[in-house]
């Protein structure tokens, strides 16, 4: 995976890595993640049940999105470089949505002898309203 | 209100095993292409002893507690108010597809917000894995929506 090995001295604060971008989000995609991930609340692919909870639709779950942030990690760096992982739900994630995945170098320091780097991340949508915000911590020589 | 004599409160802890089959199906929800996701060949090529976890589904197989709905029973929460505030990961090692983790989940923390129009749950999980090696930490954050 040498297309994957990122240096530390190669990287400043300000590098964007390259973003992810996502087909709109389909029931059938939802659908697929209800299964796939078993987080089977209906609010996600029961349109019936979404407007019986005050919802206009179905809509996209968090962790669908939060998935897709670990594959731009992962496309990035070996997934055993990643220290830490996490993100705020800012707001609903729709159906139909297209979604892009971004990160950002944030800051450079180092815990004991390990090279780490933070990344700012976040997923937006096709009108660029963020929709989840976080951050990662990845190791590298 | 949800009743803060919870917080500290722990759960039974659980093991869920990591199958081979879930992980490719998870790929493919998530569109993941990545052979090392879903090619045992290639996960071994790139130096894993089978095909990963990869980073969030460790969320998932905490949902794959036997007994689901033990965190909102307790707590006494309508899972039609939920939504997932935050979720956040810490790893220490690699999990892979035939290890048993087992899960321990606990309430970190309750508190409200708006005059307690908004209630937010803090559970935090540690992941060990079948040799007793401390995996990953989850942190999540439920809010409930009580207006």
């Amino acid at each position: 995976m040498t297309e994957k090995l990122q240096r530390f001295d190669d990287i400043q604060v300000g590098d964007q890595i390259a973003s992810l971008k996502l087909p709109p989000i389909s029931r059938h995609t939802l659908a697929l993640y209800c299964g796939a991930s078993g987080d089977h609340n209906p609010i996600h692919v029961d349109s019936d049940f979404a407007k019986s909870a005050g919802m206009p639709d179905v809509f996209a779950h968090g962790m669908l999105s939060m998935a897709w942030l670990g594959r731009l990690l992962t496309n990035w760096v070996p997934q055993e470089a990643i220290r830490s992982f996490g993100v705020r739900f800012v707001s609903i994630t729709q159906i139909h949505d297209q979604i892009t995945c971004k990160a950002e170098v944030t800051e450079k320091f180092t815990v004991g002898h390990e090279n780490r780097i933070r990344l700012a991340l976040s997923t937006c949508d096709q009108q660029g309203q963020a929709k989840l915000s976080g951050d990662a911590v990845i190791a590298l020589q | 209100m949800i009743d803060r004599k919870f917080i500290g409160h722990k759960m039974p802890q659980f093991s869920v095993a990591v199958e081979k089959g879930q992980l490719c199906f998870f790929a493919k929800a998530t569109g993941q292409t990545d052979p090392v996701y879903i090619d045992e060949s290639a996960a071994k090529t790139a130096g894993h002893r089978g095909l990963p976890v990869p980073p969030t589904f460790f969320f998932c197989l905490e949902s794959a507690s036997p007994d689901k709905d033990a965190f909102r029973d307790l707590l006494g929460l309508d899972y039609r108010k939920l939504l997932h505030g935050e979720q956040s990961f810490t790893y220490h090692e690699m999990a892979y597809a035939g290890d048993v983790l087992t899960f321990e989940q606990s309430v970190e923390d309750i508190y409200d917000k708006k005059n307690g129009l908004l209630e937010f749950v803090v559970r935090k999980t540690t992941v060990t894995n079948q040799l007793g090696t401390h995996v990953a930490d989850l942190h999540s954050v439920t809010v409930s929506r009580n207006g």
